[in-house]
Parts: structure tokens; C-alpha cells; sequence
């Protein structure tokens, strides 16, 4: 019985060895690209796309010969959407399976949790999503929007084009939502609007009921002055909240809704034939017109093999991402972390509405602003464009806090929040 | 005969002028239709203008498409037509003939862009265009939109629709659209304070609105009035805003109450800590977005019908799936609660991660039928048909529980057996089969309840963890076993939400809700409504 036990255990052994020096050899003549999006829990709905564009990029990228004359390696690892385990599965990624970038996070506190696992193991992390700013790190590359290419351009847009002069600001309750509130407030007060016109609200995730809120935001909305909604409300509570708009009548021609996380995946879900009108920003759309973005809808649809999939914003911050890094990467002749960070910046490629887009010093990207109309179909409307790009700014101009902070990982000053009031790299956030 | 030849050449002059005229009025406004395809966003106003002015009939479907975005150009000549949607290609409409003409591929034409600002200048030109129009509808359509975009110059033209108007709905619209005109006009004193009176005894918000507008550019003795129909009108919306948060908390208490009522019979009857409560919701959302994927697909006439088609398959799909758990997992644990709760939790976690498989992780679309869109006004409240109608259902759920319960041969045996199982079985009843037919009904009701929440909220695999808190909440507190307990917790429940959240906001709204219960539980353990007697202790 126990020789039989421990011959099994011996055999187990043999076998674990094998498979891991075969994995081993392989790693050899591959590079690694490591993909960090839940596929389960709350956070699925959003990021699971992800994956599957990352994995489409890389595929398309092995057809046209890989990288340095290597084929490229997907690892996908599933953090279920639970903010420890992201750490966690981000020192397997880097420690482990030895991946040479991670593409990966969607809400700010998944990203803030994997920082110090990026900053202590010395890896590459890509972040794709429009987030709140303030924050800015060596080891990051933010492809997502910052606060001055998505919530300012908008809010700058319903004052022009709308003549909006009442504003509610509504989100969920958490971090994205609140300093993008503060920004937008403190930007709003410099405008000359008046404090009684902001009216600011905040639901829990998930929130469902939003009877006493619609009905408060059109009591806000007849003092007589052009009222508009800039909401941040968070994926699972849009749909119900625009469910009671349409019901409650709230049309988008009285009162605008203009939303910073509302795009094409999101109305799948939603009949939007009562929400026409209705706005979003974002640095693009699926409808932008350009042959780059039919090109990639025409990949996509093929490599999901489903005719219905949409694309959105986040998966076009993955495509600049990835070609940054693919760009980066050959500039450096090596996947070296410190030799690729060097690289990155002043990359420039195409993005897919039709321009190129940069990687700044301060690890953040230029992009179009783009304001779009939701259509009865289901898709935006491009309804006002930014003349040219937009740098994205870490540190906003319009916080206290932030306003003196400027980063630039360049040698010789390599500092994320270099004070220029003191003159010292350190600050908020350090 | 010359006589005869004069006249026949009189005749036939006049017959070309006509109809040269004809066809330069045609002419002009097909011009001014083409002019729409070529303008900027921030032109249209006045080429929306310029072809309202025309006054011709033949404008309003063109508007109407403009603003319904149905509107084209043809890329190679600038031509604007008509489109309606049928198929890959587009079938193109004559603007000004109303002619077919023909089908073009999708990539040669163009959509003429609107935004809000489009849109609002269509609905005021489209109002003065059919404020005489034939049908009710139409006309009612027009004077509210006079009355939401007021605008002096159609004061004229609002007096003698009113003067004309027949229809009793229409003309209050109307008077109503003419105060609030009258009050951006230059029309003397005393006609705006008149206006100012009629405005005070409504409670709409559009007058609310332009008189707080007009507050800061009238007359000084124009302004005490102003200020008192102001107040006035304030405080009737605030009488009104109590009953409103009375309906939305009656209206929130009935989706506790739909969420809740199956765990009353699992958890509250039966004593099983069952965690997949909320999955069972789902399972009942996702059946009603099959069956209205096969009637969209299949019989898109019966549409309406699809939440009457879903409440019994979802019923019969999720007491099915409630059968299977019982009989595979939880009659192995009876007794063992901490093991119930793990197992359940466990069975929550694979139908969520099931669903995500097969469906995807993203959001699916359930419409709402006609009779389930929209609100109507009841005094100072609005109130929307899809959370009526929920109100309703739950209610009417909650009779037939309690029927089945009281008042079948079933419901005696289920009380039969939670009271005392052993007495039960020695009686002759086959205690197992009622367990797992217990369950299963509960089972059902949660998906029945899901049918009815697909309506407000998201279907997508996540929807259940939402509901399954705030079900036992509910259960808790109003008493664990017993129906009736249940419905006053859900509707008190929500009630106090509702009206905590205007004044706590909704984050903290929650909070204080959760901490009375504590409090509430500290007091009375066993909830609202405690069942007394010996089989409480058992």
C-alpha cells in the first residue's frame, strides 16, 4: 500500500518535471503576453471582451510573423473580479509564467491593488480604461482616457452646443465617480456656474430603483435654465436608470444625459428607441468611419464569429496599447522591462479614428474627444469632435491638491508627481 | 367659334401657369429639402425654419423623418430622401412626391445628422405645422410641444386653435400652452397676470419653469404675482412629492415583495437557508429572454404576449430546476443548516458561471411590451405602467401563494409537514415528495418574480446577487414564516427607503434601513409577525 502510494507520488512527480521544463523549452522560443481580466463575477460583463480582443490582437499579430521573429504566447488568468486575487494573479503572470506585459484591470481599485506588484517585480502593465486620474507610475501605461479627454470636453461641449447651465452630476458611489465629480465641480465653479445649480448624487453598485431619483433630477430640471445629467453611473445600474428615464419621459431633447461609462456594450442590453439623443464621450466609436476601425470591426466579428458583437473604447485603448508595446518592443530589440519603458515613450501609431495617438511622457496617451448621440440602432452618433488630440493630463489642473504636479518618466527627472511649486519630485500620491 | 377658340386658349394658358406654378412650389421644396443634406448641425435651425414657413403639408413627414433620423442623402448627386428601413438596402422615398424610388445600397447614401438641438427645432416647427392638423393626436402633440418650448411668435396661432378646438384634452393643452406663451410675449399687464393666475391652480412643471424664468425679467409690479404662483405651485408639488414617495415605496416594496415571496415559502416555511434564491430569479429573467428571442424571430405579432408566454415556462423551467436541487443536494442536509448555507452558495456560484457560458457575460435585452412603457399622470404623480403593473402582479402572486396554502389539499400537507414532520408522516403523508414539491414551488415563484424584475432591471448572470440580500432582509423581519409578515416587511420596507432617500440620498438611505433593522431585530427576534405555539420551539 504505501510502496504503491509513493511510486504513484514518484511517478506525479516524473510527470509535473516534464510538462514543466516542455513549458520550459517553449517559453524559449515564445514571447509571453500576460491578459488580466475577470471572466467571472460582477466585473465579466465588461472585462471578458477584453480578453477576447487581446487574444484576437495577438492572434493577428502571430499571422503576420509575431515579434522579433518569436510568435507570441497568450496567458490568460481569471481574477473574478475580486480586487486581492488581481494581485495575486499579477505575481503568477509576471513571477511564474515570466510574461514580458500585462494587459489588464478595469475598475481603479483593481488597478491600484496590482501597482506595488508591478513596481516590485519590475513588469509592464497596460490599463485600458477611462479612469480619474490623478496617478501616475513607472511600471504603468495608461491607454484609457484621464478626466481632460473625456469629462471636461463633454461638459464643455453641453455648455456650447446645449447652453446648459444646470448641472446634476449623478454616479456610483466609489472612487472613479468622485474625483471625476470633484474635477468636473471645481471646473464647473471656474466657469461662473453657481454652487445651487450642481446638484450631485451618488447610488451603491448595482443600484436598481431609481424612481425618486429621475423624478428629482426633472424637479432639478424646471427652475426654468437648460438642465443636463453628467452621469458616471457604473455598468449594472445604467440599465434600469435609463429604463426609468424613457418610462418617467425624461426626453433627451429637455434634458440631456451625457455618460462616461455608457458605450456600445452597454446598449445591448437596452431598447434604445426611447433613449435617442441621449450622449456619451469617449475617445472613440464603433461608428467612426475610417478604414482602420471597418477593418477592425471586420476582424473582430470574424474572430468572435458572431455578426452581432460591438466594439467600444476600451478595446481600442488595447489595440493603441498593443501596438505601442509590439512598436516599442522592436525599437528596443528586446523585451526587457527597463529597455521597453525607455522605448514607449514618443511611440506613435495609428488609433482608429483616423489619426495617430502618442505615449507621452507621463505614460499617458493623446486621443481624440468624441461626443456621440445614441441611435435608435443601438450605436452613437458622432455630434462634435475635438479639433485635434487631446494629451491626457494625470494630475488635474482644476484639484487644490494635484494642481502643481506634473510627471515625466524621462531621465533625467523619472518622477510621476515632480511638484513644480517646490521644485521636489514627491507629493500627493507618492 | 373665335369665341370658342379664346376661351379654349384662356383655358389652356391658365392650365400651364398652374401648373408651372405647381411645379416651382414642387421644385422650391425639394431645393430646400436637398438643403438640409448639405447643411451643418448649426445651420439647420433655419433650414428647418425656412421649411416650416412654407406652410405646405407635404414638410411634416419630412420633418418627422428628419427627426427620427430616417432622413438620407445620395452620396453622388446631394439628393434627400425619404427612407424606410427593409433588409440590407434602403428604400428610398420621394420627399416632395412621395414617390417610390427604388432601393439603394446601404453605402451610397448618407444619413443626415441630427443632434438634441436638431431635434428641439423640429418638434417646435412640426408643432405650429399640425397644431390644425385633422387628427387629436397629432393636434395634442402640437400644443405640447408649444407648451414645453414656448415661443412668442405663436401666440396668434395657439388663440385661434383654441378658439376652434373641439376636443376637451387637446384645448386644456392648449390654454395651458397659451398662458405660458403669454408670458414670454409683450402682450399688456394684465393679460400676463391672468396667465400668471391659470398657471398658479395647475401643478406642471413647465409652468414652474417659465415662471421662475419670467421672475427675473418682469415688470416690478408684475412680480409679487409671479412670486405667489410660484409658492403656490410649490406647495402643491409638495404635497404631491409625499403621495409620489408613498408610490414609489409601494412600488419598491413590490419588487421586495416579488424577490422575496419564494424565500418566504423556502426559507420562511421550510427552514432552508437557500443562497440560490436569487439565481432562481435569474434563471426566470433569462427564460423570459428566450421566449422573447423565439417570438421576436418567429411570431413578432405576438410580442405583447411574450410576458403572458414567459410566466408559466419560467415557472415550470425554474420549479423544475428547484426539484432537482432538492432531490440532488439539500434533502441530504435537512437539519444542517451551515451545510445548507455552503451547498446553496456552491449551487449559486455554478448556475451563475453556467449562464455566463452559455449566454455570455453581457447584458441581454428584454423589451417591455406596449402596455408595459411609458407613464401617465394622476394628479401631481407620475406614475409608469411597467412598475404598476408589477404592484399588481405581486399582489395577485401573493393571493394565489396564499390560496394554494390555505385553502388546497397541497397547502395543507406542506403546513402539515413544517409544523411536524413526524405527526405529518404517521398520517399517511409522503413527507419527502411535499419537501421537494415545497421547495420547487418556491422555486417557481422566484422565477415568476423574474419575469416581472426583467422588465426593470439588468438580465445579465449577475442579477440574482442583487435580490438575494434584500429577500431575506424582508423574510426577517417580517417574520419568519409566515405570508403575511412577509408583505408587510416588503411594503414597509420600502416605504421607509423611500422615504429616507430624499433626504440621506440613496447610498446612506440604505444604510439607515439596515441599521433599523438591526435594531428592530435586537428587539423583536423573531420579526414583525412571530408564529407562536409549540412547533416554534421544536
Amino acid at each position: 500500500m504505501t510502496i504503491k502510494a509513493s511510486l504513484t507520488g514518484a511517478f506525479l512527480a516524473a510527470v509535473l518535471s516534464t510538462t514543466a521544463l516542455n513549458a520550459a523549452f517553449a517559453a524559449d522560443d515564445t514571447i509571453k503576453v500576460g491578459i488580466l481580466h475577470s471572466l467571472s463575477g460582477t466585473m465579466a460583463i465588461s472585462e471578458t471582451t477584453l480578453k477576447d480582443a487581446m487574444l484576437m490582437l495577438i492572434d493577428e499579430q502571430n499571422k503576420k510573423g509575431g515579434l522579433l521573429g518569436k510568435k507570441l504566447e497568450a496567458v490568460v488568468v481569471d481574477p473574478a473580479s475580486d480586487w486581492p486575487l488581481f494581485a495575486e494573479k499579477a505575481r503568477e503572470l509576471v513571477s511564474v509564467d515570466k510574461v514580458s506585459a500585462v494587459f489588464g484591470c478595469w475598475t481603479s481599485v483593481s488597478r491600484k491593488s496590482v501597482l506595488p506588484v508591478f513596481e516590485e517585480l519590475n513588469s509592464i502593465l497596460f490599463y485600458p480604461v477611462q479612469y480619474e486620474g490623478e496617478e501616475s507610475q513607472r511600471n504603468v501605461f495608461y491607454t484609457g482616457a484621464a478626466p481632460n479627454q473625456q469629462a471636461i470636453p463633454a461638459v464643455d461641449y453641453l455648455m456650447a452646443n446645449e447652453s446648459v447651465e444646470r448641472w446634476v452630476l449623478a454616479g456610483t458611489d466609489y472612487v472613479y465617480p468622485r474625483t471625476t465629480n470633484k474635477i468636473l465641480e471645481a471646473y464647473l465653479i471656474s466657469k461662473g456656474v453657481k454652487p445651487e445649480d450642481i446638484m450631485i448624487n451618488y447610488t451603491p453598485f448595482g443600484h436598481s430603483d431609481w424612481q425618486t431619483i429621475v423624478s428629482d433630477i426633472k424637479k432639478f430640471g424646471s427652475a426654468g435654465k437648460k438642465t443636463a445629467v453628467v452621469s458616471t453611473i457604473n455598468g449594472d445600474a445604467n440599465v434600469p436608470f435609463y429604463k426609468e428615464l424613457a418610462n418617467q419621459g425624461v426626453k433627451a431633447e429637455d434634458i440631456p444625459v451625457v455618460a462616461f461609462s455608457v458605450g456600445e456594450e452597454e446598449l445591448a442590453g437596452l431598447d434604445t428607441g426611447p433613449l435617442v439623443g441621449h450622449l456619451a464621450a469617449w475617445n472613440y466609436f464603433q461608428s467612426v468611419d475610417t478604414p482602420a476601425n471597418a477593418e477592425f470591426i471586420k476582424t473582430w466579428k470574424a474572430y468572435t464569429k458572431n455578426d452581432k458583437r460591438v466594439t467600444n473604447d476600451p478595446m481600442e485603448a488595447h489595440y493603441i496599447g498593443f501596438n505601442m508595446w509590439l512598436k516599442a518592443v522592436e525599437k528596443a530589440g528586446t523585451t526587457d522591462t527597463d529597455a521597453v519603458l525607455d522605448a514607449m515613450i514618443g511611440v506613435s501609431v495609428p488609433n482608429l479614428s483616423g489619426g495617430y495617438s502618442t505615449m507621452m511622457p507621463n505614460h499617458h496617451i493623446t486621443k481624440p474627444v468624441l461626443i456621440g448621440e445614441i441611435q435608435g440602432d443601438g450605436q452613437f452618433e458622432t455630434v462634435w469632435e475635438t479639433p485635434g488630440l487631446v494629451v491626457g493630463d494625470e494630475w488635474s489642473d482644476y484639484l487644490p491638491d494635484s494642481k502643481d504636479l506634473i510627471s515625466d518618466w524621462r531621465a533625467p527627472m523619472s518622477c510621476g508627481n515632480f511638484n513644480v511649486a517646490t521644485g521636489k519630485c514627491g507629493g500627493k500620491g507618492s | 367659334m373665335y369665341r370658342i377658340l379664346q376661351i379654349l386658349f384662356v383655358a389652356l394658358c391658365l392650365l400651364i401657369s398652374a401648373h408651372v406654378v405647381g411645379s416651382r412650389a414642387a421644385d422650391d421644396l425639394g431645393v430646400l429639402v436637398d438643403q438640409l443634406g448639405a447643411a451643418k448641425l448649426s445651420d439647420m435651425d433655419d433650414r428647418i425654419a425656412a421649411l416650416a414657413k412654407t406652410g405646405d403639408a407635404k414638410v411634416i413627414p419630412v420633418l418627422e423623418a428628419l427627426g427620427e433620423g430616417e432622413l438620407y442623402q445620395r452620396k453622388s448627386d446631394g439628393k434627400v430622401f425619404l427612407v424606410k428601413a427593409g433588409g440590407a438596402d434602403l428604400q428610398l422615398v420621394d420627399p416632395v412626391t412621395g414617390a417610390d424610388a427604388g432601393a439603394t445600397p446601404k453605402a451610397a447614401m448618407q444619413k443626415v445628422k441630427v443632434n438634441n438641438a436638431v431635434r428641439r427645432a423640429v418638434r417646435s416647427a412640426l408643432g405650429g405645422l399640425t397644431l390644425f392638423s385633422e387628427d387629436t393626436g397629432a393636434r395634442l402633440k402640437a400644443a405640447q410641444s408649444m407648451l414645453q418650448t414656448p415661443n412668442a411668435d405663436a401666440l396668434e396661432a395657439i388663440e385661434t386653435a383654441i378658439a376652434a378646438e373641439k376636443d376637451g384634452s387637446v384645448r386644456k393643452v392648449l390654454v395651458e400652452a397659451r398662458a405660458v406663451t403669454l408670458l414670454v410675449s409683450d402682450r399688456p399687464d394684465d393679460q400676463k397676470r391672468q396667465a400668471i393666475a391659470l398657471l398658479a391652480e395647475g401643478n406642471g412643471r413647465n409652468g414652474l419653469a417659465v415662471l421662475t424664468s419670467a421672475l427675473a425679467t418682469a415688470d416690478v409690479s408684475l412680480k409679487p404675482d409671479i412670486e405667489a404662483a410660484i409658492a403656490r405651485i410649490e406647495q402643491t408639488q409638495a404635497f404631491w412629492s409625499a403621495g409620489q414617495n408613498v408610490w414609489y415605496g409601494l412600488s419598491l416594496g413590490s419588487v421586495l415583495l416579488l424577490a422575496a415571496i419564494g424565500l418566504a415559502i423556502t426559507f420562511g416555511v421550510m427552514g432552508i437557508i437557500n443562497m440560490a434564491h436569487g439565481e432562481m430569479v435569474m434563471l426566470g429573467a433569462y427564460t423570459t429572454f428566450l421566449v422573447q428571442e423565439v417570438v421576436r424571430n418567429s411570431y413578432p405579432e405576438l410580442f405583447d404576449w411574450s410576458l403572458a408566454i414567459a410566466l408559466p415556462l419560467a415557472f415550470l423551467v425554474t420549479g423544475a430546476v428547484g426539484l432537482a436541487i432538492e432531490r440532488g443536494v439539500i434533502r441530504f442536509l435537512y437539519g444542517r443548516p451551515l451545510e445548507t448555507l455552503l451547498a446553496t452558495w456552491g449551487i449559486s456560484l455554478i448556475l451563475q458561471q453556467s449562464v455566463r457560458s452559455i449566454f455570455g457575460p453581457t447584458n441581454r435585452e428584454v423589451g417591455n411590451p406596449s402596455w408595459m412603457s411609458g407613464a401617465f399622470d394622476l394628479g401631481g404623480l407620475t406614475i409608469t405602467w411597467n412598475r404598476l403593473w408589477i404592484i399588481v402582479f405581486a399582489l395577485a402572486v401573493f393571493a394565489a401563494l396564499l390560496f394554494l396554502l390555505k385553502r388546497t389539499s397541497m397547502g395543507l400537507k406542506m403546513r402539515a409537514v413544517t409544523q411536524n414532520r413526524r405527526m405529518a408522516s404517521s398520517m399517511g403523508i409522503r413527507t419527502p415528495w411535499v419537501d421537494a414539491l415545497t421547495f420547487a414551488l418556491g422555486s417557481g415563484i422566484a422565477g415568476m418574480a423574474g419575469v416581472a424584475l426583467s422588465q426593470i432591471d439588468n438580465v445579465s448572470p449577475n442579477l440574482g446577487q442583487g435580490y438575494i440580500i434584500d429577500s431575506f432582509m424582508v423574510v426577517v423581519f417580517g417574520g419568519v414564516g409566515n405570508l403575511w409578515g412577509t408583505l408587510v416587511g416588503a411594503f414597509s420596507l420600502g416605504i421607509l427607503n423611500k422615504f429616507l432617500e430624499p433626504y440621506a440620498g440613496a447610498v446612506l438611505g440604505k444604510i439607515l434601513v439596515l441599521v433599523l433593522i438591526i435594531l428592530f431585530i435586537q428587539k423583536k427576534p423573531r420579526g414583525l409577525f412571530a408564529l407562536k405555539g409549540r412547533a416554534v420551539e421544536a
